[in-house]
């Protein structure tokens, strides 16, 4: 199946049709229900992108992402109500907050920073889910699959 | 004790108590110029002098110092009485020829010439050498600022050397004691004298250190401005408390803090006005007839400082010409207001006819950009400002009022006829913007109740939740949410009520199951988790054994308070939180199985 991705040169993987296996964590409130949104206007977007729902970011340990590279993913996507807009009013402030120290972790554990994207999606911004899909999975597809968790295991 | 006699009745003798007392408390008129409350009686101006018997013999005293004792007969309106009091009052009026107080008790005792001559002061001279100004200063306030100078026909009040005082705390006792109004603080103070704006009139006018804030006040009883009273300032002045027949008057409260268990709460703060200094070419402040449409309410109101007639605060005169103008800050992004006030539409037009039901013969032109009227019989009630009151609407803006011979020059815009205008003015009611109360963001951050740039509290959705926060138990209503009128202000009242009462009738309360809970064995009571939680739901548990000793402190999370969102799981450092419903175990096994 053609899965519209394009790159100039490619990868062993790539070249055999590699699709990017990408985590979504979204919070319930904007972000889930945006997704939502796109689904009823029937927008048309990247099939790759894999969603857990969650009551909030604030609720996101950093340790579920190191455990979706761990479990074969390639890429993660992080995604919340605009900063002002949380449902529980400072969740997404902690996200954003947490996650500016665990980019250096994540640094230091050799996994490649753009691997992990964060976005703000609202409950009415549909279009704008499906652009970030798009986005995340070109994205992650042209850096490949992620090699780090099988490297240590062998 | 016994008794004495007083035109012809028996009164309780008590030597306590003089003569003017008793009969006060007794409706028998004495008049006085230099009696007062708080002061020591000092028979100083001589009115109130009755004729006193005993036995055949009767002499005339003043009954401010004279001690009702037993068996003696008073007089006060005796022939000798009378013939004394108008004598007096002839003196009188010789001394302070310019004084209407002192004209007028004359009259009223048939006094209405004077053969004495001897105004040595002159036709200006108000002053009676009462004293009450002097005692006050002294002995009252403490301060002594001013005192008696000279003697005989050289006698007046003066500050020390005739200069300047620098001691004098302009608090106007002097001003306000003396009974012919004879005392001008800028010749005593070296300060000019502050009066202080009322707060309830728009500043209008102004008003004293203990006063009640508004008629409606509730309780309907005086407070005193703590930070201008002179008791306060200088721990000398009582009159306030001398003064009161019921003796309410308590200097030593304190604020109390109240502690309540509440299980809901409703926050209606309302709104505050934007400064009207925000447009400098408006003239606000420079010209004191350009005043805001609050102070506008107070001047047509009929419990307001003109008792409700239309006056130009300079000169007092009835304004012919009056200029509303809208949208002052309201939907101007240069400062930073870009949302519509909402009411101002409306009360414009209703000041406009206020104003034409009062002053027959006067103009209203109004201002505007948009004429905003959409509620119930609204749009009718503006096309009346027209129609029937004849209220001249400009759709234009203003570009500036200044003053030409003695009328404020309003120069704008007409844009449907495309002309500029200028219209002599004699007073300009500025529309100013609604704004957050200053201050509401802390009372917000205190509540866990968010708020928007322009600090109006926000509501949990827009078209289907109102009235509630995003917090469990909080409620909104009002104009600290957004602009709105009275009757939206009423209705959102009632609804958060009613969401009260929902919230308060079921047997128990009911909510979602997803809750934090805390394992009380590994938590280390750090309470991150407590700073972390928007809506303050941890709380603090103390873990005892059976003889009561405390064995640790751990968090707990009120379940009902709880709104699930998870902060507190992924603060956790010791791994002792979970969010019942989304646990770590959970999102793991959905990690694990994509």
């Amino acid at each position: 199946m053609d899965s519209g991705l394009t790159l100039e040169g490619s990868s062993e993987e790539r070249a055999k049709g590699w699709e990017p296996k990408i985590t979504a964590f979204v919070c319930n409130w904007c972000t889930y229900a945006g997704a939502d949104l796109a689904g009823t206007s029937r927008l048309r977007y990247r099939p790759q992108v894999r969603v857990i729902k969650l009551p909030c970011t604030g609720r996101i340990d950093p340790l579920f992402i190191l455990k979706a590279f761990e479990r074969g993913s390639d890429g993660v996507l992080v995604s919340g109500c605009h900063p002002g807009d949380c449902h529980y009013t400072s969740g997404n402030y902690h996200a954003r907050r947490r996650f500016g120290t665990f980019r250096k972790l994540l640094e230091f554990l050799g996994i490649d920073l753009r691997r992990v994207q964060f976005s703000w999606v609202s409950a009415a911004e549909g279009a704008k889910w499906a652009q970030v899909v798009d986005e995340v999975t070109q994205k992650i597809w042209e850096l490949g699959p992620f090699e780090g968790y099988r490297r240590i295991s062998d | 004790m016994g008794t004495f006699v007083m035109d012809g009745k028996e009164y309780e003798a008590d030597e306590a108590k003089t003569v003017l007392e008793v009969a006060r408390a007794n409706g028998i008129e004495i008049p006085t110029l230099c009696y007062h409350k708080s002061l020591t009686p000092y028979g100083a101006c001589r009115l109130c002098l009755v004729e006193i018997f005993w036995g055949q013999k009767s002499r005339l005293y003043t009954a401010c110092t004279y001690p009702a004792w037993e068996g003696m007969v008073v007089k006060t309106a005796s022939e000798k009485v009378m013939r004394a009091r108008r004598l007096i009052l002839e003196l009188l009026l010789a001394e302070a020829p310019a004084s209407p107080e002192i004209k007028e008790l004359a009259e009223r005792f048939g006094v209405t010439g004077t053969r004495f001559r001897g105004q040595r002061k002159g036709e200006d001279n108000r002053c009676i050498l009462c004293g009450l100004c002097v005692r006050i200063c002294q002995d009252v306030l403490g301060v002594s600022a001013i005192g008696f100078k000279g003697r005989g026909d050289g006698r007046e009040i003066a500050t020390p050397f005739g200069k300047f005082s620098e001691v004098c705390a302009t608090c106007g006792s002097c001003a306000t004691v003396c009974p012919t109004r004879a005392i001008e603080i800028d010749t005593i103070s070296i300060h000019p004298p502050k009066p202080i704006p009322s707060e309830f009139e728009t500043g209008l006018v102004s008003r004293p250190c203990i006063y009640i804030p508004f008629p409606q006040a509730a309780p309907n009883k005086p407070v005193i401005d703590r930070k201008n009273c002179m008791h306060f300032k200088y721990g000398a002045c009582t009159i306030c408390q001398d003064v009161c027949p019921a003796n309410a008057v308590d200097y030593s409260q304190q604020d109390e803090i109240v502690e309540e268990d509440v299980g809901a709460i409703v926050v209606a703060t309302g709104f505050d006005l934007l400064s009207d200094e925000c447009y400098g070419e408006y003239g606000y402040g420079k010209y004191p007839d350009v005043i805001s449409s609050l102070q506008f309410e107070r001047l047509l109101s009929a419990s307001g400082p003109t008792g409700g007639e239309v006056r130009r605060p300079s000169d007092g005169k009835v304004p012919e010409t009056v200029v509303f103008l809208q949208c002052i800050g309201s939907r101007d992004l240069s400062k930073e207001i870009s949302y519509c006030s909402k009411i101002c539409c409306m009360y414009t037009a209703k000041h406009t006819m206020l104003y034409k039901h009062k002053v027959h013969h006067g103009q209203a032109y109004v201002f505007y950009m948009d004429i905003r009227s959409g509620g119930k019989n609204y749009e009718e009630f503006v096309r009346r400002a027209v129609e029937e009151d004849g209220a001249i609407y400009l759709r234009g803006r203003v570009s500036r009022i200044f003053e030409r011979n003695g009328k404020l020059v309003v120069r704008g815009a007409d844009t449907l006829s495309g002309a500029s205008v200028e219209i002599d003015a004699d007073l300009v009611v500025l529309a100013t913007a609604m704004t957050a109360q200053p201050g509401i963001e802390k009372l917000a951050q205190k509540l866990g109740v968010s708020y928007d740039q322009y600090k109006f509290l926000s509501e949990a959705h827009p078209k289907l939740r109102p009235v509630e926060t995003n917090s469990a138990g909080i409620f909104l209503a009002g104009a600290c949410q957004a602009p709105k009128d009275i009757p939206e202000a009423v209705a959102q009242g009632s609804a958060a009520a009613s969401k009260v009462l929902g919230l308060f009738s079921p047997e128990e309360l009911t909510r979602e199951p997803i809750v934090a809970e805390v394992d009380e064995e590994s938590c280390v009571g750090c309470f991150y988790c407590q700073l972390v939680c928007p809506y303050g739901a941890v709380e603090v548990k103390e873990i005892r054994d059976r003889n009561g000793n405390l064995i640790k402190t751990v968090a707990s999370a009120n379940k009902g308070v709880c709104q699930g969102c998870g902060a507190c799981v992924a603060t956790c450092r010791s791994n002792s939180i979970d969010l019942q419903g989304f646990k770590d175990e959970q999102i793991y096994a959905e990690i694990n199985a994509l």
